[in-house]
Order: C-alpha cells, then sequence, then structure tokens
C-alpha cells in the first residue's frame, strides 16, 4: 500500500468496485458529486484547469494534468507545502470496475511537473529515511 | 490529517533551511559560524532559519561558552515518515465515502 521505491513517497488504494466505469467517472468529475465523498471543490474535467478542495482541515491546491474519460484521470495535490500527483485509473472488470488511486510524490518520470527546489523532495525523503533508519 | 506535518512541511520547503537541517542530521552538532561556512549565505540568515527550525521542534540550541552549538531533532520528523501511512487511510475513508456515493446514485 506505500512506498515502491526510497526516493518516492507514494500511497496506493485499490478497490473492486460493483458498478461500471462510467458511474464511477461521473463521481470523480462532478463537482457536486466530488464534494459528496471526497471535499467542496470548483473542479473541471480540462488538462490545465487549475481548482481547489476545501474540507474542514484545510485547503488543497490542485490542478488537471490527464483526463481519459472512463479510464484515467490525474491532478496536482498540494498540501501542506508538499506537492503529489493524484491518479485514478479506471480498468472495467467482469463485475464492474477495478479502481485504483495512486498518489506519488517525485517519481523520476514526473520531473515536468516539478522544477527548480521541489524537485529536491525526494533525495530529501530519501535521506531522511536513511536517517531515521540509523538514529532513531 | 495532522497540523504538525504541516509545520514541518513548510519549515523544510526552504531549501536552504533544509540543508542546513541535514547537515546537522549527518554531522552531528555545529555551531553557527560552522555552520555558514558552508550554507552559502550569511551568518544572520544562518540565524534565522536556525530559529524557525528550533520554532518547529527540529533543531535544539545548547550554549557552550561564547558558542551555541545547534543539535537536530530527529525524533521531530516523525510526522513525516508516517506521510504514507497517514494518507494510506485518508484515501481509504474517502473511498469507502465514494462507494456510498455510488449506491446511492442513478445509474
Amino acid at each position: 500500500m506505500t512506498g515502491k521505491s526510497p526516493e518516492t513517497l507514494s500511497v496506493i488504494v485499490e478497490r473492486e468496485i460493483s458498478y461500471p466505469p462510467e458511474k464511477i467517472w461521473r463521481a470523480l468529475t462532478q463537482p457536486h458529486l466530488i464534494a459528496e465523498w471526497l471535499m467542496q471543490n470548483d473542479f473541471k474535467p480540462e488538462p490545465g484547469h487549475q481548482f481547489n478542495m476545501s474540507g474542514d482541515w484545510g485547503a488543497v491546491d490542485c490542478q488537471v494534468l490527464e483526463v481519459e474519460p472512463n479510464k484515467v484521470l490525474a491532478y496536482t495535490w498540494a498540501a501542506f507545502g508538499l506537492e503529489s500527483v493524484v491518479t485514478w485509473t479506471l480498468t472495467p472488470t467482469s463485475g464492474g470496475t477495478h479502481l485504483r488511486m495512486e498518489q506519488s510524490g517525485f517519481a523520476p518520470g514526473q520531473q515536468q511537473f516539478y522544477q527548480g527546489a521541489k524537485a529536491s523532495w525526494p533525495q530529501f525523503f530519501d535521506k531522511m529515511e536513511q536517517v531515521l533508519a540509523g538514529h532513531v | 490529517m495532522p497540523q504538525s506535518s504541516d509545520v514541518l512541511f513548510k519549515t523544510l520547503a526552504d531549501p536552504t533551511r533544509r540543508a542546513i537541517f541535514e547537515r546537522l542530521c549527518r554531522d552531528g552538532d555545529q555551531t553557527v559560524s560552522a555552520l555558514t561556512a558552508k550554507a552559502g549565505v550569511s551568518q544572520p540568515a544562518v540565524s534565522k532559519h536556525l530559529r524557525v527550525l528550533k520554532e518547529a521542534g527540529l533543531v535544539l540550541d545548547r550554549h557552550a561558552g561564547r558558542q551555541t552549538h545547534y543539535s537536530a531533532q530527529l525524533k521531530a520528523l516523525t510526522p513525516l515518515a508516517d506521510w504514507t501511512h497517514q494518507m494510506a487511510g485518508f484515501w481509504e475513508g474517502r473511498l469507502d465515502g465514494l462507494e456510498n456515493l455510488l449506491k446511492r446514485m442513478d445509474q
């Protein structure tokens, strides 16, 4: 469920859901539906669209990266000073849909999203893990 | 989601400050002047970064004669190490909500 490699912060949550991808897609992309299970938002399914999500604990700044209807939805997720990317993948199955959510930090393939200082996060977490492993 | 992570992420988001903290983690206790020699910024700037790190609980200062020695407080990092665990819990909870919503939605 966590950590693919030491330099990447990654969270993966997967579910088998007994509804077709089209229905889940609506829940993932229509603002009033997103608000019911995730947070209040001004989402639009358009690459480049910047939006916010807000909950009782704070706000998240997001930007749409990828929209492939009923298949893939990806957006940046910046909260608490850490940027990450949330990617939803919907795969049809005989009984409905395999839904996969991955939230990841700075994987090598995503460097184009993270210029400058932000790119130093993976080294930092890498070092931090070494530090924690050795000293705590 | 924990507020302690918020403070830590903000404190360590600055590359110069993060470098100072990493140096303390790697090399052990340091004085301000020793840190300044490697930081690439002025001593007042280093002192300011150390103050912010101290407020976040990431460093401790210890006075010895005329010198102040700073040391990294590694336990303060625990909330960051727990990030993936916390986010996994967050998303599991949200997906429960998503499944409930799907049950209530029209086809």
